[in-house]
């Protein structure tokens, strides 16, 4: 690698990290140093490995294969703790903080200062508290009840907490994601008091200013490797952006080659209070409409407000030339919208229920007559779909909770396929499952389009927004941050409309 | 499809049912008897209709601790209605009886699914306030056998093919449950806002309303009970039925009704309904003081409990967040 600068020795380093999952590989061979006083940024996509990376380094999981050496100390961290008694901490996007303790109480749990006979020195930790809240420049008063501050405040809660241990690394997992611009500048400040108290820190951002605001070093991932590292210095922007998305593209996409037909759906300016605003669209008969941004930049809101799951503050939203009011998923089911969320344990199956009543769930009333159910009619209308997308099952009364997770998924998109639809939104579809379900999604989504349904895809993967979409719209920050053409539409500026990073071209 | 049920909780929950008879059976010959048995079925027949009843709303992820005192409710309605008015037809007082079930329940249900209050907490407040009303109604004063006419007391006691009216009742609606808990929308909804309420409401069920609808089904159930127990035991008075709640929440739990929802089965709770009444039955028998008896009941849920507990079907496939 090009990184051969060794202005001290590193506090930390990895060596050949590799972290496998079932039928995914996660981080292979991944090497990374931190040294003391400096920043390194960590950038790649979305899956390229970076939150993993940060839970190996914090002992949450364990690697496969490889070292992590601490001041040239091989060590192991089997578990949070270890991590953490070994000066390593880590501020992540959404931290667990608990509303009903104070502020105090919050920094110091699990940790609190001992007074006599074992009990929490309340004073000492209301002090420390507090001079660490000062450290951080937080005016903050550790007596106050955390539900009291709002998130920009709880945030600094969080990186208080982080601090109260003896840190010699810091990780930053996107710290800036939710705050305003003047937060951001105080943790700019903050980054800086850090790094001249010789810490050194990990910093993960998708946000191309910041990173060459503040970072002294850089670290590409990229499908799980790291492909590129050297000195911010040594780069351009567009050389970091290259790298990042720089792939062959290895996956291979079904042919698309029927054109779209009339228009389907036309949605108007729709806005909500406080996740998205003015969004307009049309999409056409048998066409896929790619949605691109980063996580948290509205897409999934927006989905559910399309599917009646929220209620948007304005806007219309028309059907084959017909207005819809749509006031829950019951009504956009019915007017034929669909929607397949993206977490499918918590919004997918019911894992419960046999595979047949997970897949007639929606349409009860094609498979009843006067009302009740014929079970026959359910297995004929669940054979029928699950054929279709190739489910591996034993039986069709199996409890879909005894599938792997990409027959889950299918079983999720059997069901709304089964309802007939016009439209079908489908919210990172073919996330955490293995490669080779990967390709018979994207094949039946093809398969469909060219039948004649129109396609919503929400997807963070570039390669699968560049394989399969028709057109792409990139929403940042709650709006439509640009709109593609299937023509001419690169990777990078894909990245560059979604990070807000304009391109000097 | 058999070698299914074998393996499953209720084939093991019968086992242990024919067990339990027949082992009573050796102390006490003529226990297993089919008059004795039908006499049981009989007697636990108002624990399986309502154990149905709780069955349901424990699906959907709730409870109705309020059951029990809704009974008492409605039977006190009823006799004292058939008390003051003996001409009313007792087919319109059976009626009264399941429509003000019917409404308690929905009262439930409302404040479930509006106020999305947690249902533990409404029907402990609603337990109190049905048995307080009770005393309200009736001043505190009994209504005994003498005063209640004879048609008001004889319709659960006449007997049609060697079970009286009470065992048909449950029966029937044991047939209700079976088609109406499998082969409906509502039916299969309540299986869905259970197991999984974020994938319920993305498939376009409506979580709040299909909890009301568990919560009135229930309640008019416990109205047709309050009816059957009143007029059975020939008595009505506030304290009736008192503790009884817990039963039928124990009935759900030997059947294998996950308190965590989503998960039981129609034969399940009438298992585990026919498996507490039994017990109830026949320690009587054996002379077995009452505490014992409470202990012993005690000790079949744990039992069951622990049982249901290791059966956990389908496998985590995704681990959970660490860090979330």
């Amino acid at each position: 690698m090009k990184d051969t600068g060794t202005d001290a020795d590193p506090v930390l380093r990895l060596d050949g990290i590799r972290k496998t999952f079932p039928g995914v590989v996660a981080l292979a061979n991944v090497d990374l140093a931190l040294y003391p006083g400096q920043v390194t940024a960590l950038v790649g996509e979305n899956g390229a490995g970076k939150s993993t990376l940060v839970k190996v380094l914090t002992g949450i999981y364990q690697p496969d294969a490889g070292t992590i050496r601490v001041d040239g100390t091989e060590t192991r961290f089997p578990s949070a703790g270890a991590a953490t008694a070994a000066g390593i901490t880590a501020i992540h996007q959404e931290t667990v903080l608990f509303d009903e303790l104070t502020v105090a109480e919050n920094i110091f749990l699990g940790h609190a200062p001992r007074g006599r006979f074992g009990l929490v020195d309340w004073a000492r930790m209301r002090e420390e508290a507090a001079a660490i809240l000062k450290r951080i420049g937080a005016r903050i008063d550790p007596r106050t009840p955390l539900r009291d501050l709002g998130i920009a405040s709880k945030h600094l809660v969080a990186i208080a907490r982080a601090l109260s241990v003896e840190a010699r690394v810091v990780v930053m997992d996107e710290p800036t994601a939710s705050l305003s611009q003047t937060e951001i500048e105080e943790l700019y400040e903050l980054v800086e008091r850090l790094k001249s108290e010789g810490q050194a820190i990990l910093f993960i951002s998708h946000k191309f200013d910041e990173i060459f605001r503040i970072a002294d070093r850089y670290t590409v991932f990229r499908d799980g490797e790291m492909v590129d590292a050297g000195r911010i210095a040594d780069v351009t922007e567009d050389q970091l952006v290259e790298r990042m998305v720089g792939r062959s593209m290895d996956a291979i996409f079904p042919a698309r080659t029927a054109t779209p037909g009339d228009e389907v759906l036309r949605v108007e300016g729709m806005s909500h209070l406080t996740e998205f605003a003015d969004i307009s669209f049309t999409l056409r008969r048998g066409e896929i409409l790619g949605f691109y941004g980063l996580v948290g930049a509205g897409r999934s809101e927006f989905m559910q407000a399309l599917f009646g799951v929220t209620r948007p503050s304005a806007g219309t939203v028309t059907l084959d030339g017909r207005p819809l009011a749509i006031r829950s998923p019951a009504d956009a089911i019915a007017s034929g919208i669909v929607y397949v969320p993206e977490d499918r344990g918590r919004q997918g199956a019911i894992t419960a229920l046999p595979i047949f009543q997970n897949v007639t769930l929606p349409s009860l009333s094609q498979t009843s007559r006067h009302g009740f159910v014929r079970m026959a009619e359910e297995f004929r209308l669940a054979r029928r779909y699950t054929e279709r997308l190739d489910l591996r099952a034993a039986a069709l009364d199996q409890e879909v909770g005894t599938l792997s997770g990409g027959n889950q998924q299918k079983v999720v998109i059997a069901k709304w396929l089964a309802t007939k639809p016009a439209v079908i939104i489908l919210d990172e579809p073919t996330k955490g499952i293995d490669v080779g379900s990967k390709a018979a999604v994207h094949e039946f989504m093809a398969e469909l389009a060219a039948e004649g349904l129109s396609v919503v895809m929400v997807s963070s993967e570039i390669p699968e927004i560049l394989g399969m979409s028709d057109r792409v719209i990139v929403m940042r920050d709650g709006r439509i941050a640009a709109r593609y053409d299937r023509a001419g539409l690169t990777p990078e500026a894909l990245v560059r409309a979604a990070a807000g990073y304009e391109a000097a071209a | 499809m058999i070698g299914s049920f074998v393996r499953s909780r209720e084939a093991i929950l019968l086992a242990a049912l024919v067990a339990l008879v027949l082992l009573v059976e050796t102390r006490f010959a003529g226990f297993a008897a089919p008059g004795n048995l039908t006499r049981i079925l009989n007697d636990t027949s108002i624990l399986i209709i309502l154990a149905l009843g709780q069955m349901l709303v424990i699906l959907t992820r709730c409870i109705d601790l309020s059951l029990a005192s809704n009974l008492a409710l409605t039977g006190m309605v009823t006799a004292m209605l058939n008390a003051a008015m003996p001409g009313l037809p007792v087919g319109l007082l059976l009626a009264i009886a399941i429509a003000l079930g019917l409404l308690l329940g929905a009262f439930n249900g409302l404040l479930v699914w509006k106020l999305e209050i947690p249902s533990i907490v409404v029907t402990l407040g609603t337990l109190t306030i049905y048995r307080g009303v009770i005393f309200l109604v009736s001043g505190g004063a009994w209504v005994n056998s003498h005063e209640m006419s004879a048609a008001y007391k004889a319709l659960p006691r006449t007997e049609l093919l060697g079970l009286p009216l009470l065992g048909w009742t449950g029966v029937a609606i044991v047939a209700a449950f079976a088609v109406g808990v499998n082969r409906t929308a509502l039916g299969r909804a309540f299986y869905a806002v259970g197991g999984n309420p974020g994938a319920a409401i993305y498939t376009g069920i409506d979580v709040g309303r299909t909890r009301f609808w568990a919560f009135v089904i229930s309640g008019g159930l416990a109205g047709l009970c309050g009816y059957l127990w009143v007029s059975r035991y020939a008595v009505a008075y506030t304290d009736v039925a008192g503790g009884f709640e817990l039963d039928i929440v124990a009935a759900c739990v030997i059947g294998g009704i996950s308190i965590a929802g989503g998960l039981g089965t129609v034969t399940g709770a009438v298992l585990g309904a026919l498996f507490l009444g039994t017990i109830k039955n026949a320690l009587p028998v054996a002379g077995i003081s009452p505490f014992w008896q409470m202990a012993i009941s005690g000790a079949a849920i744990i039992v069951a409990v622990g049982f249901n507990a290791r059966r956990q079907p389908g496998r985590v496939i995704l681990k959970p967040e660490a860090t979330r």
